[in-house]
């Protein structure tokens, strides 16, 4: 078992590689997933619009839109990651709602006036992007033992009408977590023998995983663990001011 | 020449009877059954909608979300610490197991590492999660063919077990011990040599259960065959755990992409079955229960001194970037996709869970099954509901 388990990536990134991680973090270079995305970007050609590769962790490839299916066949067909592991949608909007504990949007009150993103005032993650909503996914080669490894692929999506070739023609297993996406984000994925509902019941209005869907039990609750203790009687009394110009008794 | 037997005569009879159905081909009418969302063979509430031909199912579909408590969403108004409770019940027999990845995500995410103590004694509990979670597998898989003995051995011998995690976390189910940066607390005085007794009790339990079942005819007849699942079709699906290795895919998380665990230093065998069918995934998860006291009496022999928990800040921000870190959980690979900007709360949580992958591939694999047999692979394919739906 002490065999490079610790690393997914093809072969060569032995322990000394894993020292020289740490020692200097600038110059570290991951050789095995280096050529890995030479690969994708050889086989995808112009279709590969981003990379990110995390040394000795993880590599990110970002592909057109329109290549997603292409890029997802030749990753199984041709590159050997035949296992698939999850697809799902980033939605990079910041959220107007509860981003963080004790942000000033906390407060903000769902249906006060309808949220606008302010232009430009979203990053995306690793491999870049350009777009509010992104579909990932993760595949594998696996069955392989030594000599397994990873990716995460992405591709950007239209922000108003998201929509993305569907993968079950590729991988069968694709099936529910398209549903899945397309119920909590609304991504259409083309090419999919029947988006239908996979948790919600039908007739569900909205797409919950979106960040501009209010989490109504975030609306009217305090964060949870922020408040632990009731207050007692005689704390009551002092806070009792404050209390009133909120309208309680 | 031999004499026919009157045996014999009745199988030809009915071999022809059987040819006779075929050939005119009878028409039957459809049929549409229901199984759940309650019912004692779908462990929760999945439902099933299959559409028979007479014995056989024509088309099956699996309908969840009865359970949906949409995590993923509530992950991102919980700080990281919180978030342990929530997905402490994702597969409630496994609770500790499903802490273990988020956190080692969080870890990644922060750069930082739990001390040595701290990693063998969360491979130590993650395979008790294990054993607490398949112990029920076994005795539960006979139930489902009517053998209910097994079952009840099943939920003696997990009791120790879930006592051993109790005395370390407090909670028998949903321990909420896992920390980013190390554990909550140590191990309890005189815990290791307990366990050390609790493992041969369950390795007692193993060979109860392989002579009651698989030396059991019914048992046998009704899982070999049944319900297999090509290598390729698994893949496609994501089937993982012991259900990818039952299709004689040699592949573990522990072994192959071992982050954060102490697995690459113990001695253990993955085990797979070419077979792919209720027998195989029946056979791996019990040689996988065995594998597992082992490493457990292996993690108490060499169990390192020192502290339990790194050096973390008391609020924890994670610093901005995305890691995916999976484990081999009881029931297969699950795996956290975390999205920080930098704040308390992560920015998105993406739970991959294995049974949601593990039972995708139902419509697939009940096509054409005679109705019994639905249970059998069901029960085979071993999953939990709170798994499925998060």
């Amino acid at each position: 078992m002490a065999d490079d388990t610790t690393t997914d990536a093809p072969a060569t990134d032995g322990p000394t590689d894993e020292v020289a991680d740490e020692a200097t973090e600038d110059v570290v270079r991951d050789e095995a997933r280096e050529a890995l995305l030479a690969l994708f970007t050889d086989a995808l050609g112009d279709a590969v619009v981003g990379s990110h590769i995390l040394a000795g962790k993880d590599l990110w490839i970002r592909v057109s839109n329109e290549a997603w299916r292409t890029a997802a066949d030749i990753a199984r067909n041709r590159l050997g990651a035949k296992y698939f592991g999850f697809l799902s949608v980033i939605d990079w909007m910041p959220s107007p709602f509860g981003r963080s504990m004790d942000s000033e949007v906390d407060r903000r009150i769902a249906g006060d006036e309808p949220y606008s993103l302010p232009e430009g005032s979203f990053e995306t993650g690793y491999a870049g992007g350009d777009t509010r909503f992104q579909v990932f996914a993760r595949l594998a080669h696996i069955n392989d033992p030594g000599a397994t490894w990873g990716v995460t692929l992405k591709a950007d999506l239209d922000d108003e009408t998201p929509s993305v070739e569907s993968w079950t023609s590729v991988f069968a297993g694709a099936d529910w977590h398209e549903r899945e996406a397309w119920e909590m984000y609304g991504v259409d994925f083309v090419g999919h023998p029947g988006l239908r509902h996979m948790y919600l019941p039908t007739g569900f209005e909205g797409n919950p995983l979106r960040k501009d869907f209010p989490l109504v039990a975030r609306q009217v609750k305090p964060w949870p663990g922020i408040v632990d203790v009731e207050q007692m009687p005689s704390d009551e009394d002092e806070a009792a001011p404050s209390d009133a110009e909120g309208g309680e008794s | 020449m031999t004499a026919v037997t009157d045996r014999q005569k009745l199988q030809y009879i009915a071999a022809k009877a059987a040819d006779a159905r075929v050939n005119v081909e009878l028409e039957t009418e459809g049929m549409t059954l229901n199984i759940g969302p309650q019912h004692p063979a779908t462990h929760g509430t999945l439902r099933i909608v299959a559409r028979l031909d007479g014995e056989q199912v024509i088309e099956a579909e699996p309908i969840a979300g009865y359970m949906h408590r949409g995590y993923e969403k509530l992950a991102e108004v919980r700080t990281y610490p919180q978030i342990t409770t929530l997905v402490n019940r994702i597969d409630w027999l496994g609770s500790f197991a499903n802490e273990v990845p988020f956190i080692l995500a969080a870890e990644q995410l922060m750069e930082v590492e739990a001390p040595p103590r701290a990693q063998w004694i969360r491979t130590l509990l993650f395979e008790m999660s294990r054993l607490g979670n398949l112990i029920l597998f076994l005795g539960d898989m006979g139930v489902q063919l009517g053998a209910v003995t097994p079952a009840f051995y099943a939920f003696r011998d997990r009791e120790f077990v879930l006592d051993q995690i109790e005395r370390v976390t407090g909670g028998r189910f949903h321990p909420n011990f896992d920390r980013i940066g190390g554990l909550k607390d140590d191990l309890p005085k005189g815990w290791l040599a307990d366990t050390k007794s609790v493992m041969n009790k369950v390795r007692d339990f193993c060979d109860e259960i392989e002579e009651l079942l698989m030396g059991a005819e019914i048992f046998t007849a009704r899982t070999r065959g049944i319900g297999v699942i090509p290598k390729d079709v698994a893949q496609q699906y994501g089937l993982s755990g012991a259900n990818a290795r039952a299709s004689g895919i040699d592949w573990d998380v522990r072994r192959d992409n071992c982050v954060g665990l102490v697995y690459p230093e113990l001695d253990w065998k993955v085990w797979t079955h070419p077979d792919g069918d209720s027998f195989a995934r029946f056979w791996v998860r019990l040689q996988e229960v065995r594998e597992a006291t082992k490493m457990i009496d292996q993690i108490t022999d060499g169990l390192p001194s020192g502290p339990i928990m790194a050096k973390v800040p008391r609020i924890i921000k994670v610093p901005a970037g995305e890691a995916y870190v999976a484990t081999e959980n009881p029931l297969g690979e699950m795996g956290y996709y975390i999205v920080s900007k930098g704040d308390l709360t992560p920015f998105r949580v993406k739970i991959r869970s294995a049974s949601f992958n593990n039972v995708s591939i139902t419509p697939w694999i009940l096509r054409g099954v005679y109705v019994p047999d639905i249970i059998t692979i069901l029960a085979s394919l071993y999953f939990i509901l709170g798994d499925i739906d998060r």
